[in-house]
């Protein structure tokens, strides 16, 4: 489903990620670990054709990826980049004119879900509640490819709980394909299928969750810490 | 949640002896509906896959059956259901003495161990 051929992104003087080469199948969870400065997001960024690789390709149900293929990727960014004098069900209208793939009866599913309110203005709502509704944007698409960037970071242990529930509830397993970068590995490790371990810009490993805890006996965080060794 | 789990062991695993306990406990009764895989994995906080594996293994030990679209349920056939008891309860002996044989008690002071404790938990009950 994603193809990644010796991909490198080098920034003026920097290299943020190399020799980069790996492929995705279709479905499941993907969970991309690493410390702070790996790459993390870098590669995620290459993979929504947000940021163009120096070298190398990336494909997406055999497409070369660019910004061109977005409306088959659902990109959840950790900026918070919202019109603040928007009201929330503006917000909802305003997606459903941006993207051909975003279903409004998810939409307000989602929303009750979550318990916002159509009526709030986004600059009125709590840290935690614009975390809650960025998800719901991006949940709300029927998109083959869902990529995303530090979904709980910085918010309380109850929207995180509520993001991680809306996950399960809502991402369709068989049909998307999703890839998360975390810190909270912790929280996040029984939602993953497979977990990729980054450090300095390169793929240490990828492997299946069960079956790390089945054969290794280990932790994904122990795991991550042995591979980074 | 999901911290109702041992992460350095198989999920899916963990959640096929919640469910046979709950089963050996009668919380979930023979012939009894479980939950669907979508609903279970938002109840335990896992990815719905892991619990789509806990429902084929336990079909494959018989303990439930799945019907066409009606979902998965709990076997009517009671000697099933009285196996995994018995599977339980040697489990929990076997961790028991393996315990006890660990802190140097022989068999004969188990069994005295064990029989003084019964006594007087049920002299307490009354």
């Amino acid at each position: 489903m994603i193809e990644v051929k010796n991909v490198k992104k080098r920034y003026l003087t920097k290299t943020a990620i190399e020799h980069i080469t790996v492929n995705i199948p279709k479905g499941g969870i993907t969970g991309l670990v690493g410390e702070n400065g790996s790459g993390k997001s870098t590669f995620l960024k290459i993979l929504a054709g947000l940021v163009r690789p120096t070298k190398g390709t990336v494909l997406v149900d055999g497409n070369v990826v660019s910004r061109r293929l977005a409306d088959r990727i659902a990109y959840l960014s950790e900026q918070d980049t919202f019109y603040s004098f928007y009201r929330v069900k503006e917000l909802v209208a305003f997606y459903e004119t941006q993207f051909r793939d975003f279903n409004k009866e998810r939409a307000e599913e989602l929303i009750s879900f979550m318990k916002l309110d159509l009526n709030s203005k986004i600059k009125t709502l709590s840290k935690g509640n614009r975390g809650r509704l960025k998800i719901v944007l991006t949940l709300a698409r029927d998109a083959p490819v869902l990529l995303l960037d530090e979904p709980l970071s910085g918010l309380d242990p109850m929207v995180r709980d509520s993001i991680v529930k809306s996950l399960i509830s809502f991402i369709d397993l068989e049909r998307q394909t999703v890839l998360i970068t975390t810190h909270e590995i912790n929280e996040m490790e029984p939602l993953f299928d497979r977990v990729i371990a980054i450090k300095n810009g390169q793929i240490l490993g990828m492997a299946d969750s069960e079956e790390i805890r089945d054969q290794e006996g280990l932790t994904i965080v122990d795991w991550m810490k042995k591979k980074y060794e | 949640m999901a911290d109702t789990f041992d992460t350095s062991k198989p999920i899916y695993k963990q959640l096929i002896d919640q469910f046979y306990w709950k089963i050996i406990r009668g919380e979930l009764k023979a012939g009894e509906k479980l939950p669907s895989v979508r609903e279970t994995a938002v109840e335990v906080g896992v990815n719905p896959n892991t619990v789509s594996r806990t429902y084929n293994e336990m079909e494959r030990a018989e303990v439930v059956e799945t019907k066409r679209g009606q979902g998965t349920f709990v076997t009517e056939n009671q000697q099933i259901i009285h196996e995994l008891k018995e599977e339980m309860k040697q489990i929990q002996i076997k961790q028991f003495v393996r315990e006890m044989e660990a802190m140097g008690y022989t068999a004969k002071e188990m069994i005295a161990d064990l029989t003084r404790y019964l006594e007087e938990e049920y002299h307490d009950r009354g």
